[in-house]
């Protein structure tokens, strides 16, 4: 005979009694496993067709309008590429992506074509980790980031230029051909292309986007400079940056950063990436608050009629020697007991639920996420320990002879 | 061993107050066989409650062994129980879902005995009591008066000086009442200081003392009938 003994006992002598309020928080964990696993997901899908919207900061030159940047930007102005070392190097939270352009129009096979200089990711991180600072250096800041998720969302390589506006490697001899481009001059992978007399290779042939990308023939940025003799220089900075620090105050910084440039804020998709991360937050919220309310009113109500029924038990008990800790240590291990298994059935339900039903609710992969099983069972149980704690005192503090009627 | 100095008792019903004891003065030896008799609501369950350090009084002390019993804590009065007082209810007060040999085990477990020496010690009592098979059995599915044999072995579990039992024989058949007074005739010879409640005569008759209460006031303190006037 252990304390759990008796606990035990009890609870599969009184289980009829026990199960609503087993129910509760065993089915309040459940659905909140399940929203929060669906949740995690969804706002990465969210993030992840967000950024197939492009950029959502642009640096433009003084005098440059949004109108002349989704007209291919090629405004006459330019602005230093400098500008693109100095953000990277800059200790700025929030920049995911940088992307600086330089557009020219070029003829080729007789139709108008905008040839766009871009330059890779490998050419930042070279010089950032050379200084020892700057955006590549720091831990990623998750918004828009994709990069956790199962396999089914990682973007094919070249095709990280349509949806994070970068790519990671691109030779100076290399060109990559946007959908319209490919469909009107019918040019195909490995095929040669003829530029203001250079000769390139097409490494890739983009997918539509419905954009003026889809125009566009992308090559190395130092290249288009070279060819255009415009110097170090280029048109516009792309950046994807994350939506919350961009909430918090991103693009003044960077317009304090870089006065001489118009920084732009792309405020549909701000503004959608923020409102979704709070719906989806707030829905986590309103359901922790039902299911603390919920199961630990139904766990408080249920400990309460317990130790009402019990009083005898408990005065035989205290008539045996027991004192006020193994009562109130009988009922607490009892609240603990039914966290735990309401904490571990809900966390095993929720995620099979989200599982089987979030392609079908929200069409996303959901996959399981282990780390929830310690939130669920910390919550769980501290919701049951709360809700015993006083229906334990009060059952510690009971008058043993109060207890027994015949008396 | 066990004295009560000037102890009344009294309480509010609604708005009316009610005393339960007034100014009771008892002293009682070790090996006492006592037995409280009186009618229904004169205060001997009161009292029998504040010899076994359960009930406080309004006025008044408890000693045992010298102690004053209110004057302990009452993890200190539980830890007293646990060791000297062994409490025997009308009904049995057996848990439900406990097995025979678990109830017994009950007070062996609250004092910190090891489980096999529980299981082994519990089986002998029941073994004392003639429910050797009647280990595993729950109370549901025991006869009343294997229930109080239950009762019974679990008050020895301790192995206590003092056993306080009330109205052991109320629902008990006369047959199995007559067992169970034997049984404490029993105990009574091992030494221990038996306290009885009690509306049964041949029970009251048994004791060595009888007490009798009238309105929560104890009428006499001395033996009026000993047992070998029975014998």
């Amino acid at each position: 005979m252990r304390l759990r003994t008796l606990v035990w006992r009890e609870i599969f002598e009184r289980k009829n009694q026990l199960a609503t309020s087993f129910l509760a928080i065993f089915l309040g964990v459940t659905a909140i496993v399940a929203i929060k696993n669906i949740t995690f997901y969804s706002e990465k899908a969210v993030a992840r067709e967000l950024d197939a919207l492009g950029a959502n900061i642009l640096v433009l030159p003084k005098s440059a309008t949004v109108q002349d940047y989704y007209s291919a930007d090629m405004q006459e102005e330019t602005i230093p590429e400098a500008y693109v070392t100095q953000l990277s190097m800059s200790d700025l939270q929030g920049l995911d992506n940088l992307s600086p352009k330089l557009s020219v129009p070029v003829g080729l096979m007789g139709r108008r074509v905008i040839l766009t200089g871009i330059l890779p990711k490998c050419e930042f991180q070279a010089k950032a980790m050379w200084e020892g600072a700057g955006i590549f250096t720091r831990p990623d800041e998750g918004c828009g980031d994709i990069t956790d998720v199962p396999d089914v969302f990682k973007p094919p390589v070249k095709e990280t230029l349509v949806r994070q506006r970068v790519i990671d490697n691109l030779e100076t001899d290399e060109a990559l051909v946007g959908a319209d481009v490919e469909a009107l001059l019918g040019v195909e992978e490995g095929d040669s292309l003829d530029l203001l007399g250079r000769t390139f290779k097409v490494s890739a042939a983009l997918p539509q986007t419905g954009t003026v990308d889809d125009s566009r023939v992308f090559v190395h940025l130092h290249t288009v400079q070279e060819m255009t003799d415009q110097g170090a220089v280029i048109n516009a900075i792309e950046i994807v940056g994350c939506c919350q620090e961009i909430s918090a105050g991103l693009v003044e910084k960077i317009n304090k950063m870089l006065p001489d440039a118009k920084v732009i804020t792309v405020t549909q998709v701000v503004d959608t990436q923020v409102k979704t991360n709070h719906m989806m937050a707030s829905l986590s919220t309103v359901f922790l608050v039902i299911i603390v309310l919920v199961g630990g009113a139904s766990i408080a109500n249920y400990m309460y009629a317990n130790v009402f029924e019990r009083r005898r038990e408990i005065g035989t008990l205290m008539a045996l020697g027991a004192g006020s800790s193994v009562i109130l240590r009988m009922f607490l291990l009892k609240g603990l007991l039914l966290g735990l298994v309401g904490g571990v059935g809900g966390y095993v339900l929720g995620t099979v639920l989200a599982v089987t039903f979030g392609p079908r609710l929200a069409g996303i992969v959901v996959m399981p996420m282990p780390g929830l099983v310690l939130w669920a069972v910390g919550l769980s149980v501290g919701i049951a320990l709360v809700a015993s704690c006083l229906p334990a005192r009060n059952a510690a503090r009971l008058d043993p002879c109060a207890t027994f009627q015949e008396l | 061993m066990l004295r009560m100095e000037g102890v009344s008792k009294s309480y509010h019903h609604r708005t009316s107050p009610v005393t339960a004891l007034r100014d009771a003065n008892i002293e009682m030896n070790r090996g006492d066989y006592v037995s409280i008799v009186g009618p229904s609501g004169s205060g001997k369950s009161t009292l029998l409650l504040m010899l076994g350090g359960m009930l406080s009084p309004t006025g008044g002390r408890v000693y045992v062994d010298g102690r004053s019993l209110y004057d302990m804590t009452p993890n200190e009065r539980a830890a007293f129980r646990k060791k000297n007082v062994g409490f025997v209810f009308q009904t049995f007060n057996l848990v439900p879902y406990l097995t025979a040999v678990e109830n017994v085990q009950v007070p062996l477990f609250l004092a910190g005995t090891d489980e096999a020496t529980q299981r082994d010690h519990a089986s002998s009592l029941l073994g004392r009591v003639g429910l050797g098979d009647r280990l595993d059995h729950k109370p549901s599915e025991l006869s009343v008066g294997q229930q109080q044999r239950v009762a019974l072995a679990r008050v020895l579990a301790n192995d206590p000086g003092i056993i306080l039992a009330d109205e052991p024989t109320g629902n008990l058949d006369p047959e199995t009442g007559r067992q169970v007074i034997e049984f404490f005739d029993e105990l009574n010879k091992e030494g221990r200081t038996i306290v009885i409640v009690t509306h049964d005569p041949r029970a009251a008759e048994r004791a060595k003392t009888t007490l009798r209460l009238v309105n929560g006031t104890v009428l006499n303190g001395k033996a009026e009938s000993g047992r070998a006037e029975h014998a």
